[in-house]
């Protein structure tokens, strides 16, 4: 395949599939766990409902309570310059806001490319930070499995692909491109079925503890 | 050999004491009944929880295990493997791909038996990894779940189910009987000149006891009395419903749970109280307080309150008035009457009313580090010397308030501090705030 057939495959047959799996995969996720028993609580709330903390919690947990800070607050920052950098390259591209406008009539004004490229180069820089944590920390390996470092590939590939397309880097502009839209499709596909999910399901987890604590009146 | 029964469930049988491990199940038996618990427990909130989770670690960091021996082992989620592995692989929406791909494999019976101790010895339910995960997970619900699958298979250390299985067959862990409590009643009652209703047949407010109070700290009983007498409180003990200490909950044994939660309800509404008040017990507030109403199956026809909270209500309502004593203090927020719990500005009131000079310890109350001694980890001894460890956090918290006095409102956080007092020759006591006001009741005019 040419550069060329492989950007018209890439925005094209795969985008589709991968959009579908993505909106499927999100349905299918999301409704096999509510599809559960729900938990009924008959104790007698302290402070209301709790549905104003759970509000609260989603929020307030972003940052780490004051408790804490000293020692994980350096790996949050490095995941926020990972995951902030990712979402101004998402957002702030025109290219990709165009995309957005033709899938969903939504637009934005654009930021201007250095600035893209600099956002994507810090969050791929923290996210190899990220990595080097994981393979290095003994409570990461403990816990790492296939869906982390899958997981990690899928995220770090449109970056890169990305930055190398801006730059020119790489030889065929349009195989470059076509390669990175290709990950961006994967990524897409891969988000419901593996950690990458936690983007959608970190309000609902982190709603359900602040109501749960929340109607007891307990710090969240 | 001494021998144990099995309380819950067909596998009733006899097996040595001493392999932490109770029945005479076969092995794939014991994982068959461990995997039907695990499936029945699952629920959209333990789903939620099971697939939020990114492997961050950061629990880790909150763990007093973890952090006294840096061992990886002891990072909370890692505690809930085996459900976790359950979940993915039978239950979750992904769970025929996990399957189709190998990437879960069966919980096997050797894991579950290797995690026995990450279970049971080195998890005190405490709850501070809750407040540090970014997904909000609340880790404890999970290994309770895990627990009740362990009850099931009979797999819990000997140490907690000894208590756990004699609170069945006596209705006390600690040998607190009903003969044992009237006896009890009857010599404070001699000794302290002080009246004890013991089964009234009416009164506003059933009060309850925990079983550490009864066998170590009686005092404890004796103070409480006193400041209800001082209140002019219409209430009563009730010798078929006063233990108070869930030992059931903690080992995982529902059942039980639900037969000693039911113990407490019958008898409040025997006496038609208004009002349970439930004992320095943290457990026992968590078992009460908040899961009280679901063993019932439906909202408790009377209110739930720790004695703190009493007083403090207590306290503004005037009816409660103390001396003062201005000595400098510090107070041990138990993790599951403040953290999980909620109670934490009750404590302060009392102090504030007593004009003490609290100190407090940093962090707290949220993030206070727990005595080590909960989730019947002070009843399992081949987990001493991990538990004497992460009591050296809690040591230094008091030291660094630089306080006179040690006050806390739990007697199984109290047993805690003794004991580490003892091993470690501390010249700090813990105390019981019941106990402080007691001895600080102003005169009646």
């Amino acid at each position: 395949m040419n550069g060329a057939s492989v950007l018209d495959f890439a925005r094209g047959p795969v985008f589709e599939i991968a959009l579908a799996m993505l909106i499927f995969g999100i349905a299918w996720r999301l409704v096999g766990i509510f599809a559960l028993r729900r938990p009924v609580d008959y104790s007698e709330p302290r402070a209301g409902t709790g549905w104003g903390s759970g509000l609260r919690m989603i929020v307030s947990r972003s940052w780490p309570r004051r408790e804490f800070r000293e020692r994980v607050l350096h790996w949050d920052i490095v995941s926020y310059i990972f995951h902030v950098g990712y979402a101004v390259a998402i957002l702030g591209y025109v290219p990709h806001i165009m995309l957005i406008r033709n899938l969903t009539g939504l637009q934005w004004p654009g930021l201007p490319g250095g600035v893209i490229a600099f956002a994507a180069g810090l969050s791929a820089g923290a996210l190899l930070a990220l990595l080097g944590h994981r393979l290095t920390s003994p409570v990461l390996r403990r816990l790492s499995n296939f869906d982390d470092y899958f997981s990690w590939l899928l995220a770090f590939t449109p970056l890169v692909t990305g930055l190398m397309a801006y730059y020119g880097i790489g030889g065929n502009y349009q195989m470059v491109l076509g390669l990175h839209i290709l990950a961006g499709d994967i990524l897409f596909a891969w988000l419901p079925f593996g950690k990458i999910m936690h983007v959608i399901l970190l309000a609902f987890s982190r709603g359900t503890t602040g109501a749960a604590y929340g109607r007891r009146g307990a710090p969240i | 050999m001494n021998t144990t029964t099995l309380g819950a469930g067909p596998g009733a049988a006899r097996a040595p004491v001493g392999d932490n491990k109770q029945g005479s199940l076969s092995d794939a038996e014991r994982l068959d009944r461990a995997m039907t618990s695990f499936l029945r427990d699952f629920n959209t909130t333990s789903a939620l929880y099971l697939e939020a989770c990114v492997h961050c670690g950061q629990c880790a960091e909150a763990c007093q295990y973890y952090v006294q021996t840096g061992d990886p082992k002891y990072t909370p989620i890692w505690k809930v493997e085996p459900i976790k592995q359950a979940y993915k692989r039978l239950t979750g929406p992904l769970a025929p791909l996990y399957r189709l791909f190998g990437l879960k494999k069966a919980v096997t019976i050797e894991e579950l038996e290797q995690w026995q101790e990450l279970l049971y010895d080195s998890c005190t339910l405490c709850g501070r990894c809750t407040l540090v995960c970014p997904m909000g997970i609340d880790i404890p619900s999970l290994v309770l779940a895990a627990r009740h699958g362990m009850q099931e298979a009979g797999l819990v250390p000997d140490d907690l189910w000894g208590p756990t299985e004699r609170a069945r067959r006596e209705g006390s862990p600690l040998g607190a009987t009903k003969q044992v409590l009237k006896e009890r009643i009857a010599w404070l009652t001699d000794d302290n000149n002080v009246t004890i209703p013991l089964d009234r047949e009416q009164a506003d407010i059933l009060v309850t006891i925990s079983s550490v109070e009864i066998m170590k700290y009686p005092q404890s009983i004796t103070a409480m009395a006193r400041v209800m007498n001082h209140i002019g409180a219409s209430w009563t003990f009730r010798s078929d419903g006063y233990e108070a200490t869930n030992f059931n909950m903690l080992s995982g044994d529902r059942t039980g749970q639900r037969e000693a939660t039911m113990r407490l309800i019958n008898a409040a509404l025997a006496i038609n109280a208004k009002t349970v008040i439930l004992p320095e017990c943290g457990h026992a507030y968590q078992a009460f307080r908040w899961a009280g109403a679901t063993m019932y199956g439906r909202p408790l026809p009377f209110r739930v309150v720790h004695i703190s909270e009493y007083l403090a209500e207590e306290l503004r309502a005037g009816r409660l008035s103390l001396k003062s004593d201005a000595r400098s203090m510090t107070f041990h927020d138990p993790c599951q009457i403040a953290r999980r719990g909620g109670v934490t500005e009750a404590p302060r009131e009392i102090f504030r009313a007593l004009g003490a000079d609290l100190r407090e310890m940093g962090p707290t109350p949220a993030g206070n580090w727990c005595c080590g001694g909960g989730g019947g980890v002070i009843t399992i001894h081949r987990a001493d010397s991990l538990r004497h460890r992460v009591f050296h956090l809690k040591m230094q918290q008091v030291e660094d308030t630089g306080a006179a006095l040690l006050v806390s409102s739990c007697s199984n956080c109290r047993l805690t501090f003794d004991d580490g007092q003892d091993f470690f020759h501390w010249d700090k006591t813990a105390h019981s705030l019941v106990e402080l006001v007691a001895d600080n009741l102003a005169e009646r005019h």
